[in-house]
């Protein structure tokens, strides 16, 4: 059982090491992604270990979530790429301090 | 495994029933209406569906039965129920935070609504998929089209803001967490003026927003993990038992603080808060500053007062940082801007530390004196007057403006008072009572708060919310200084453009507002007092 959470640890460290480090929003938001699947195996592992469906449950939800934030993410991704033919994260920087 | 049919407490979830309902309808009537036909449906079902949802949550709130506990022993005292399966609870708290924003919701529509600032077309662009500068969107605003999905938006916003704080288990509070900033994206993005910042102000609150997600969502597997349950009844009882596994929920706690404090904007979680604040259409602005911090603060209230108030040791001290932290940064911040919506921007981070303040004064009601305000009180009735001096605060930015649209810089400011002294004396009075002056709304709302947390003793807080709430003074006063005893620029200053009376009636009623509360606070005390607290 601790494998899996050990597991899911390490899939959402790299998923938030890659937010904070790469720099195109598209790979950024695949990072997000990958945290947030890192949370459903931490949900499934949990929901066996304590033999109730809540987990599973949760992670299901979890997956509907994600695709409505991937319509919502990639349409700005989108119009921020057809603005200005780039969708790195260092160019959006017309707002600062 | 045996499945229960769900029983849903239809009567009770009347107004999150109906602002769903009436989201759901707008998308339908963008779908089968013509584009130039579809703005006054819009409008009226969106102001409709507001007041209805009002009317019913005033219903339900005067109905409310005691609470007799979930075990029949009456442990927790107040008035509500669980209703949803376990999912929702409407309590006195839950049904005070809907009345409010369900309010703060009408000042936005308001605001969505205004087209005479503009010339007759919304603040909102004609055609988001038409690229900034091009001939489609020069076609677009001449043919004066608008986008009027920002009203099913603006109330599908409104539906996950009031879940947020009325749900009754982890889940909930995750998808209603979604539920509110999903829509809140977008809509940023859609300013008419200055394209570019918006969508950058879109991009980053959500590229940002997703991530703080990712955390809460981690926090909440973990204190399942805890607790074997994700209802906040299961883990407050969890907690009290006790278990070996104490770093899980330690980390679950601290996760979990994460995603909800990025949505209040506290410090270190506030980087996002001037940017979007200043690109997003200001009507937006004005909601979302309103209407994310009151839902992001109910939340974080039930969860921590709830779900987590037996491990109170150990998130107090997280607090008291955060508090301290947010105050100073947001206070020294908002002194060297020279715009006006990033100064509003700076100063909500401020407000985050002084509610935060609040939040961190709980004390079991044994040890109160008699008359004292909990803290549960002091939040809310500081989360109501700031959120109406802000939506009349951006309602006003909405209003000062020169050729290039909305002017939010400074100079342009410079002499606002001699030309329209009406509308200045009006920002100002919005500002003093965020500075939390004798008679107006702000200072009740700062007694209220840092009385309740001095009396549990977080003194070394309290001073330094007193010191940032001098030091906030400052930029406040040099604001109002700089509208009426300033020369007005050389190079053109803002004028007040006439509005219609969605825009002028919602500085009106947020001013009227500000200033009851301020004068004779008492019946809206009460209202707090009488909310109770939040049952399990």
């Amino acid at each position: 059982m601790t494998e899996y959470i050990v597991l899911s640890a390490i899939l959402f460290t790299i998923g938030s090491i890659g937010v904070l480090t790469r720099r195109n929003a598209i790979v950024v938001f695949m990072c997000v992604e990958l945290m947030l699947n890192a949370c459903n195996l931490a949900f499934i592992a949990f929901a066996r270990q304590h033999g109730n469906l809540d987990g599973q449950i949760a992670a299901f939800f979890v997956m509907v979530v994600a695709a409505a934030e991937v319509v919502v993410g990639l349409a700005i991704i989108m119009t921020i790429f057809r603005t200005r033919r780039s969708a790195s994260v260092d160019d959006v920087s017309l707002l600062k301090f | 495994m045996e499945f229960v049919k769900p029983e849903l407490e239809y009567a009770e979830l009347l107004p999150l029933l109906i602002v769903f309902g009436g989201a759901c309808v707008g998308v339908m009537l963008e779908a089968f209406l013509p584009r130039g036909t579809r703005r006054l449906p819009q409008v009226g079902l969106a102001l409709v569906t507001v007041v209805a949802a009002l009317v019913a949550t005033v219903v339900v709130g005067m109905g409310l039965d005691e609470h007799a506990g979930a075990d029949g022993s009456g442990g927790s005292e107040g008035r509500g129920l669980v209703g949803a399966m376990g999912s929702i609870v409407v309590d006195g708290p839950t049904v005070y935070l809907w009345g409010l924003l369900l309010v703060f919701a009408l000042g936005g529509v308001a605001l969505f609504g205004e087209q005479r600032l503009e010339g007759g077309v919304s603040a909102f662009t004609g055609q988001a998929a038409a690229l900034p500068g091009t001939e489609g969107e020069r076609e677009a605003s001449t043919r004066g089209l608008e986008h009027t999905e920002v009203y099913p938006l603006l109330l599908f916003a409104v539906f996950g803001m009031l879940l947020f704080p009325a749900s009754g288990d982890l889940l909930t509070m995750f998808v209603a967490l979604e539920v509110l900033s999903l829509p809140l994206y977008l809509l940023c993005g859609l300013a008419r003026r200055r394209r570019l910042l918006s969508q950058e102000a879109a991009m980053k609150y959500f590229l940002l927003g997703a991530f703080a997600s990712g955390f809460f969502l981690y926090g909440a597997a973990l204190v399942y993990g805890y607790a074997g349950s994700v209802s906040f009844a299961g883990i407050n009882e969890a907690v009290r038992a006790g278990s070996a596994n104490h770093g899980l929920l330690l980390a679950g706690i601290g996760l979990l603080a994460v995603g909800l404090l990025f949505k209040v904007g506290a410090a270190p979680f506030q980087a996002w808060t001037p940017d979007v604040y200043q690109g997003a259409p200001t009507a937006v602005t004005a909601f979302m500053a309103a209407g994310t911090k009151v839902a992001a603060f109910g939340a974080l209230l039930r969860l921590l007062y709830v779900a987590f108030g037996g491990e109170r040791w150990s998130w107090q001290p997280m607090l008291w940082v955060i508090a301290i932290a947010s105050m100073i940064l947001g206070a020294i911040l908002a002194i060297v801007q020279n715009d006006v919506k990033r100064m509003l921007a700076y100063s909500s981070v401020a407000h985050t530390g002084f509610i935060l303040v609040g939040v961190l004064g709980v004390q079991s009601a044994g040890d109160l004196a008699q008359g004292q305000y909990t803290s549960l009180e002091g939040v809310l009735f500081y989360l109501t007057t700031y959120g109406f001096a802000m939506i009349g605060a951006f309602a006003i930015v909405t209003l000062v403006r020169d050729a290039g649209g909305e002017a939010t810089a400074y100079d342009r400011w410079a002499g606002l008072g001699r030309t329209s002294p009406l509308v200045a004396g009006a920002f100002a009075f919005f500002l003093l009572s965020m500075a939390g002056i004798p008679l107006t709304a702000g200072f009740i709302g700062k007694w209220a708060v840092f009385t309740s947390a001095l009396s549990a003793g977080a003194w070394p807080v309290v001073l330094v919310a007193i010191a940032c709430s001098i030091l906030a003074i400052t930029f406040y006063v040099r604001h109002i200084r700089l509208m009426f005893f300033t020369e007005p620029s050389q190079d053109g200053a803002g004028v007040v453009t006439r509005s219609s009376l969605l825009t002028s009636g919602t500085i009106v009623v947020c001013l009227a507002a500000t200033l009851v509360m301020g004068v004779v606070p008492g019946p809206v005390l009460d209202l707090v007092t009488g909310a109770g607290d939040f049952i399990r």
